[in-house]
């Protein structure tokens, strides 16, 4: 792997052992994909933020480490609100653990947003190289913005964000980010709602699985999006999709529309993802809110009373920046935590069949919280709590 | 008697010999107290991979599993040098992180060795080396 002198002198050890070790990490990745040299990069999403996935040895390591991230860097979701745990209920030992995890990735730099939805909070731009770990971050940040980056692992966007490089391959070069598989829909018209779209998402992600699709008749907005490529980065491994004459790769004259072959998902398939049973709880904010969905969210609340519980995720920079709408959720009883989500917090265990509007949640919450899940539009989700 | 492969994480060690030709998950698949193979159905569940020359296909399973390696070394547990057959992320990851010389892509197979024969790895230099 080609290392220009400064790489090669972090690789030295000349800028400390953390750095050196980072530097080891990028170059052994790259061996391991074939990269031939790195690439600078805008920003880091780190995951491995939540104690409850690296444990009590991740944390050691992580604490072990000495040196300053070089580029903006925010994390994953981690197991909790960092205000209002408490109230949340998670338990009071889960949290000091959680803490120490949040104070030793601080300590490197990085801002405490906790957020799937980084793209919010500080502009992410076209044509970029990135190095994140949220998968349904890494679907939005390639496909609708237009910007650059494979799925990292935990320690792999650590040492991007540190060193401010990431290897070079995959979806950070143009040429292997043309589609592969055509997906066409019978019924178009009747993708409305971001319900609808994370609904495809989840039949298509099991048609697509690390290919890259080409959606052909939807006309979705950057809402949908989010959900549509969330679902497919959980039932697939769908990290860059393009929808023709919406996303912004699809309208360049080196695009290459023809795919070697088209598969039709039938409507009645998208239908039978949505079900009608019971739930004891309902939750929305999976990837977390929109500051447009907040204030949907709200309007949908005016005036209502909920009587399950009723969970909100959203990015904190999300929450601070839009209190109003956040007041009127919550005048519902509806809760709007930041940090945290459905997928990750040990909070939602207790429940025995949970409510969602996401297609991401609905492939998680069974395996990750032990419960049933039920998806729903953003309208029967506020129905099914205030009835 | 010398075999070349392609360096991954830095390093070199010399100790005896383990060869599986199953791959492994080290996210339950390996007790990082002790270093013994727990995988269920695993070929060589219940032996101690701690100070071997460890040769397996390429990893699978959670990405935690980098910290598992990582959890080994902490231990002393870890295997002296790991040899894979392709390097995959999670195991060199690992590799890295708790600083275990690693190799992968040999030009040659690994001949049938006598179980526990000496051989170094120096993933510096790409080789695997032993006395014949």
């Amino acid at each position: 792997m080609f290392l220009e002198s400064e790489e090669q002198q972090i690789l030295n050890g000349e800028f400390g052992e953390t750095r050196q070790q980072m530097m080891e990490l990028l170059v052994g990745l790259g061996t391991v994909f074939g990269a031939e040299r790195l690439v600078p990069i805008a920003s880091a999403q780190v995951s491995g933020a939540s104690y409850k996935t690296i444990g009590r040895w991740g944390l050691e390591w992580l604490q072990g480490l000495d040196a300053r991230v070089a580029v903006p860097t925010v994390l994953n979701p981690i197991g909790m609100d960092r205000d209002r745990w408490r109230e949340m209920g998670v338990p009071e030992e889960f949290a000091g653990k959680q803490e120490a995890v949040i104070d030793a990735y601080e300590r490197l730099g990085i801002r405490l947003e906790c957020t799937c939805t980084p793209y919010y909070l500080s502009n992410t731009h076209y044509g970029e190289h990135l190095a994140w770990a949220e998968s349904s971050a890494v679907a939005y940040a390639n496909s609708v913005i237009g910007a650059r980056t494979n799925r990292e692992g935990g320690p792999g966007a650590l040492a991007a964000a540190i060193v401010g490089r990431t290897p070079y391959y995959g979806l950070h070069i143009f040429k292997n980010r043309q589609p592969s598989i055509g997906i066409a829909v019978d019924d178009p018209a009747a993708i409305k709602d971001a319900a609808d779209y994370g609904a495809l998402g989840y039949v298509a992600g099991k048609i697509v699985g690390n290919r890259i699709p080409l959606f052909s008749g939807i006309r979705p907005n950057r809402d949908h999006l989010k959900a549509l490529g969330a679902a497919m980065a959980a039932t697939g491994a769908v990290a860059l999709y393009h929808v023709a004459g919406i996303t912004p790769e699809s309208r360049l004259p080196t695009f290459k529309a023809e795919v070697p072959e088209t598969v039709e998902i039938r409507m009645a398939e998208v239908r039978e993802v949505f079900s009608s049973i019971e739930v004891d709880a309902i939750a929305v904010g999976c990837p977390h809110l929109s500051p447009a969905e907040m204030e949907t969210l709200a309007g949908l609340l005016e005036g209502k009373k909920v009587k399950k519980p009723f969970f909100v995720f959203a990015a904190r920079g999300v929450i601070a920046g839009n209190r109003a709408a956040v007041e009127r959720i919550e005048r519902s009883g509806a809760r709007v935590y930041a940090d945290t989500c459905v997928v990750v917090s040990p909070a939602l265990d207790r429940f025995d069949a949970i409510m969602v509007n996401s297609g991401k949640a609905l492939a998680y919450v069974p395996t990750m919280c032990g419960a049933v899940a039920r998806i729903g539009t953003m309208e029967e989700c506020v129905a099914v709590a205030t009835a | 008697m010398i075999i070349k492969g392609r360096g991954i994480a830095r390093g070199s060690a010399t100790g005896a010999l383990l060869v599986s030709d199953a791959p492994l998950s080290f996210l339950s698949g390996v007790d990082p107290e002790s270093g013994v193979i727990i995988e269920e159905g695993h070929p060589l569940k219940g032996e101690s991979i701690a100070g071997r020359i460890f040769a397996f296909p390429y990893g699978k399973g959670s990405t935690v599993g980098s910290y598992v390696i990582y959890a080994l070394a902490r231990n002393g547990k870890a295997p002296a040098a790991i040899i894979n057959r392709e390097a995959e992320p999670i195991i060199a990851t690992g590799a890295i992180i708790a600083k275990i010389p690693m190799i992968d892509r040999l030009e040659a197979p690994l001949p049938a060795l006598k179980g526990g024969t000496e051989v170094t790895v120096d993933a510096d230099a790409g080789t695997v080396s032993w006395q014949e």
